[in-house]
């Protein structure tokens, strides 16, 4: 009965929806960042450490739906380690497919692990859930104050 | 449909209070004289399927669905009588005219307004509340002036009053709830001081349901002289209301929550307060003669209409006021209590629901949170299961962070949702429990 919705709701974003990685204040930081929802009130505190253009370590705090603690706990595994210009790469693709636009040249496979959220495309009222944490990424690696808020 | 008639008591009667798991008997509707099957074949919309499930619409405090008179107004104005109002000498001129101004006796006799031209039609409730915020407030508020609401107010009665304060340094005071999402009525009165210019107030509250007190909120300001404006875009849809009996000195609804269309609402003010207030907005309509040195405008209610108004809308709003008022505004409270009681009863058979507002007095919504899983969540889940909610903050931020929570979801009912409905709804509830885990 539910199985289009397993589609939105895979096991893997379950997962990390109860046990999100990262989820933690990062006291040495160099990069801070709140980003916020206006639209439903996910709110989530981004954590960066950037060295040399390569993001040393990240992690973060919020609530927010499962989609949004599920991609942003993916988020922070998979660009752990990346450079800077790696994790805007991935980010633009992630978009692309997420919200169906200038897609034509991209596939599932060039996002890896974050395939797994690709289901948000038929649910346009979530793609803002899914993506919160990487604008606020890009916020972050965009300013080099050590604190930075979007609102 | 039924014909009940109208009484002129305005108060909802009903404790929505129930003993948690007491499982309250599902009422059959036949045992209120309310004939909702009747009613449900009024609204087309309703008979659809979605996800391949009928269509559970429970979102009515965001808006409602409307009736086929509301729809064949519309189609009917247009195709038959339409023409611009107050201007014309032509037929079709006089025949809008006529429907226009009849849709505003029809809005004066629903709220039981004195005159009808204290019936000033506007886009909705935001409108109204910036009209009497940039007329009232802005003629009338000097700097250390205040301006008391509560804190269970949606935005449009919280961000009008701030950019007035900001424009002339008056201070916004905000009388506090408690946890069960009613106005502690104390602090609301300690907070009545010599400097209170307006108070502003929700009558129905669309995130928690409290319906407040507000004819004794009313008494208190009035005895100090204190003008009173309610916030009735939740409030007008579910209960009687009756202007003079409240004695309000101005009341905003929207005609789109009302089964009517959408930018169309009214703001009802009493005659001695629009009649000192200067206009909201200059242009056509609202003028009496015009000339390069000064411009002498015109008398109530076009003096606040200024342009070409919402015509064909504003007639709608009358068909809906109409056919609201042929199945009588008790019986829909009466019934919608029913509803509310039966679903707050089955609500609390779910122990990892908890609802969010608890008032004594409630309209029928019912908000409320699911441990570990977000509002979000549960309105995605539920659309596949053809249920329609409203997850999030319900443009009432302060709300959720009073209660501390990020959002709610929020099954508000109307005149035509059925107990079916709601055991369709706890059913949806306990599968998205079960998808969690």
């Amino acid at each position: 009965m539910l199985d289009q919705i397993r589609d939105l709701y895979q096991e893997v974003v379950f997962d990390h929806n109860r046990n999100p990685r990262n989820f933690r204040v990062m006291e040495d930081a160099n990069r801070k960042i709140e980003g916020f929802n206006p639209l439903c009130g996910d709110r989530i505190t981004l954590y960066v450490k950037v060295n040399g253009g390569v993001i040393e370590d990240v992690s973060f705090q919020g609530s927010g739906c499962a989609i949004s603690t599920a991609s942003a706990s993916l988020m922070t595994e998979i660009v752990k380690g990346q450079t800077e210009d790696e994790a805007h790469h991935l980010f633009d693709i992630f978009h692309r497919i997420t919200t169906g636009k200038n897609n034509e040249a991209v596939n599932l496979e060039d996002i890896g692990k974050l395939a797994v959220l690709a289901g948000v495309r038929a649910y346009p009222a979530r793609v803002k859930c899914a993506t919160l944490a990487w604008h606020s990424l890009q916020a972050a690696l965009k300013n080099e104050a050590d604190t930075i808020s979007t609102e | 449909m039924n014909n009940v008639s109208v009484s002129q008591a305005a108060m909802p009667q009903n404790p929505a209070q129930s003993v948690p798991g007491a499982r309250s008997p599902k009422p059959r509707s036949n045992t209120t004289g309310y004939n909702v099957a009747n009613v449900r074949e009024d609204f087309p919309i309703l008979r659809q399927t979605v996800h391949g499930k009928p269509l559970v619409y429970l979102d009515n405090a965001a808006t409602t669905q409307k009736p086929k008179a509301v729809i064949d107004c519309i189609r009917r104005v247009y195709e038959n009588d339409f023409s611009n109002v107050h201007r014309g000498v032509h037929t079709l001129s006089q025949r809008s005219t006529d429907l226009f101004e009849g849709a505003r006796e029809a809005v004066q006799k629903f709220l039981n307004a004195r005159h009808s031209h204290e019936i000033v039609f506007v886009r909705g409730t935001t409108e109204a509340i910036n009209l009497v915020a940039q007329s009232f407030g802005r003629s009338t508020l000097k700097e250390g002036d205040e301006i008391l609401i509560t804190a269970m107010e949606h935005h449009s009665n919280i961000v009008p009053w701030q950019m007035l304060c900001e424009q002339t340094g008056a201070k916004l005071k905000v009388a506090p709830i408690d946890l069960k999402g009613e106005l502690l009525l104390d602090e609301f009165e300690r907070l009545l001081s010599p400097r209170t210019r307006l108070v502003s107030v929700s009558h129905m509250s669309n995130a928690l349901g409290t319906i407040n007190p507000v004819k004794d909120l009313i008494e208190l300001a009035h005895s100090r002289e204190i003008p009173v404006l309610l916030d009735g875009a939740q409030a007008a849809p579910h209960m009687v209301v009756d202007v003079q009996d409240l004695d309000c000195d101005f009341y905003a609804l929207s005609g789109h929550k009302l089964y009517g269309p959408t930018g169309i609402g009214v703001l009802y003010g009493k005659e001695k307060w629009l009649e000192a207030m200067p206009p909201y907005q200059g242009g056509g309509d609202m003028i009496r003669r015009v000339t390069f040195d000064k411009t002498e405008y015109n008398v109530l209610p076009f003096k606040f209409e200024a342009g070409t108004p919402n015509i064909v809308d504003a007639i709608a709003l009358g068909a809906a006021v109409d056919y609201l008022e042929a199945i009588g505004m008790d019986a829909i409270a009466h019934y919608e209590n029913q509803l509310l009681q039966y679903a707050t009863a089955r609500a609390l058979d779910i122990p990892q629901l908890a609802i969010v507002g608890t008032a004594a007095q409630k309209g029928a919504i019912l908000s409320f949170t699911l441990e570990r899983i977000h509002p979000h969540d549960i309105g995605t889940i539920l659309d596949h299961l053809g249920i329609a909610i409203r997850a999030g903050h319900h443009c009432a931020m302060p709300v959720m962070d009073f209660f501390g929570v990020p959002a709610t979801a929020r099954a508000s009912f109307g005149l035509y949702n059925t107990f079916e409905e709601i055991d369709i709804l706890m059913d949806g509830i306990r599968k998205v429990i079960e998808v969690f885990g």
